[in-house]
């Protein structure tokens, strides 16, 4: 089980010994939103949680919800009430750090940033996997935006069952 | 204030030296751009991926998208660039000597010489790395990026720093298996954001190991990997073999100092930036006033921080040689360090950051 955001195990932090950042960690960091929150709206997840010099994320948000601010090594702070969700901010981050997800009924739905070819289409059914690419359900591709301004990063939105929405990051090369 | 009519020889068309020349050409002084390479750009043609940074810094754009747009800004402003062309030797005297085409050698008087050599990959030693398919990150990055040819079907990347996690995605994205990325170090190396991206595409990262041998007969066949103790020597028992048909050392990089050497800069040893690297003032001006070290020559960071500290070194030297006045230079300089202090803070930067100042204090020291 997930470590309560208000005790951290140090042994949960898994970002510079694994590669990725356990749920844990993410959840000190305060960029996990809540099941209710993701019911509400669709909700964007920055999980950049390092102090690296970058900004894109800040200045891609039409709305002026994402602040990173001086000195651009401050991290990326979301405020979820300006958020329209316009999914701008996912191609924008050269991390591929951001990702939105959302809760309907039993089903969730993400959208994610891709950089493999072949690209996925509208229909496919796919692997989903969590932050250690470990596969942990199937999921449906609802659609696959690549417009020019993403500059060859395209953004995914798959359907799958809700109850791994805080587990799934991205999808398995096909 | 009179103007210096001898050219200023830029060695080495990478991002420092596409920028120095750049602002160079922009206050109206002569330059020469000089690479050894058929074509320039330096590293950044290997890029592909989005830089990090503020859009000041260009951050978000790919990095191949950023060396095509200084080569255009170069070709526009009319840089006579010299490509083919290796510098073999200059002196104090800044006299340059240079061969064109392994064929014809000429020397050239220069009034500032602005060195952007970059640095060199390293290497770690170990049974059957001279087997073929043992390769630089570096090497593997040009064969996927720039020639289109993939190096092998299934790799086994050593070090995890930013290089080793970025090789390693393009290799995925070139159509690569990697099997695994290995760091001695307790810690991974380089950026998070790098290392979650690969770790998602199911790709293992294992701290604390070391490769121990390559085997195989015409090429490598498979790679013996083991975990280390506190003084990085691998664990008897802890021994892995990874079927894999590339090894890929991503163990950091030295700085190209030759030229720098021959011209008689002092040099100073800081680990942390990738070893013996020239002194320079905060106008990247060596311990030879009319010789500047720029980019990773000057310590190993990124291409943001190179490409600032041509422009830096590229606006000074123009000051230098009268082409533009101390108002000019200060003010067009000083945006330039603003943007380049914002590239070195954070965890990552501030090392970076405290390594210069100690270079810069070094050189006051020596040659004040």
């Amino acid at each position: 089980m997930p470590m309560s955001p208000d005790a951290p195990d140090t042994s949960d932090r898994t970002l510079k010994t694994l590669g990725a950042p356990s749920l844990a960690e993410l959840r000190a960091a305060g960029v996990v939103p809540s099941r209710e929150e993701m019911a509400a709206k669709p909700c964007v997840c920055v999980e950049c949680i390092e102090e690296i010099p970058c900004n894109p994320c800040e200045t891609s948000c039409p709305q002026g919800a994402l602040t990173v601010g001086q000195p651009i090594t401050n991290l990326p702070v979301l405020d979820r009430e300006k958020c329209t969700a316009c999914g701008l901010c996912i191609p924008a981050c050269p991390g591929l750090a951001v990702v939105i997800k959302s809760l309907e009924g039993d089903r969730a739905k993400i959208r994610f940033p891709w950089e493999y070819l072949p690209y996925p289409a509208k229909g496919d059914e796919v692997e989903l996997v969590d932050r250690l690419g470990t596969p942990v359900c199937g999921g449906t591709v609802i659609s696959v935006l690549n417009p020019v301004r993403n500059n060859r990063t395209a953004v995914v939105t798959v359907e799958f069952p809700g109850e791994y929405v805080d587990d799934v990051i991205s999808m398995r090369r096909p | 204030m009179e103007r210096d009519t001898k050219p200023a020889v830029v060695v080495g068309a990478g991002p420092a030296g596409l920028c120095a020349a750049i602002e160079l050409k922009r206050a109206g002084a002569p330059v020469l751009l000089m690479d050894e390479n058929a074509k320039p750009g330096g590293q950044l043609f290997k890029q592909i991926h989005k830089f990090f940074g503020s859009q000041e810094h260009r951050a978000g754009v790919r990095g191949f998208e950023i060396g095509r747009d200084l080569l255009r800004e170069s070709l526009d402003l009319g840089i006579d660039v010299r490509l083919d062309t290796e510098v073999v030797g200059l002196g104090p005297d800044l006299k340059v000597w240079a061969v064109e085409a392994r064929q014809r050698s000429y020397t050239l008087e220069a009034s500032r010489i602005i060195l952007a050599t970059g640095a060199t990959e390293n290497a770690v030693p170990f049974p059957g790395w001279t087997l073929p398919g043992v390769m630089t990150a570096g090497c593997a990055q040009t064969m996927i990026n720039v020639h289109r040819v993939l190096p092998g079907k299934r790799v086994l990347m050593v070090g995890s720093g930013n290089v080793g996690v970025i090789v390693a995605y393009q290799l995925l994205q070139a159509g690569a298996e990697v099997a695994a990325v290995i760091e001695a170090a307790p810690a991974l190396g380089g950026y998070g954001v790098h290392t979650a991206k690969v770790r998602r595409a199911g790709v293992p990262m294992l701290v604390r190991t070391t490769i121990v041998r390559a085997e195989g007969t015409e090429g490598v066949e498979r790679a013996v990997i083991a975990e280390v103790d506190g003084k990085f020597q691998p664990q008897s028992g802890t021994e892995r073999t990874l079927e894999v048909d590339t090894i890929c050392l991503a163990v950091g990089l030295t700085p190209s100092i030759e030229l720098a050497s021959l011209a008689g800069c002092k040099t100073v040893y800081v680990p942390e930036l990738g070893g013996h690297m020239p002194l320079h003032d905060e106008f990247m001006r060596s311990s030879v006033p009319a010789v500047y070290v720029v980019g990773d020559i000057a310590g190993v960071e990124e291409a943001s921080t190179a490409m600032e500290e041509g422009r830096l070194a590229g606006i000074h030297a123009a000051y230098s040689m009268g082409y533009l006045d101390s108002g000019e230079m200060e003010k067009r300089t000083a945006d330039t360090r603003r943007r380049l202090r914002a590239l070195r803070q954070g965890v990552f930067g501030e090392k970076r950051f405290t390594a210069k100042e100690r270079v810069l204090a070094e050189k006051e020291k020596e040659c004040p």
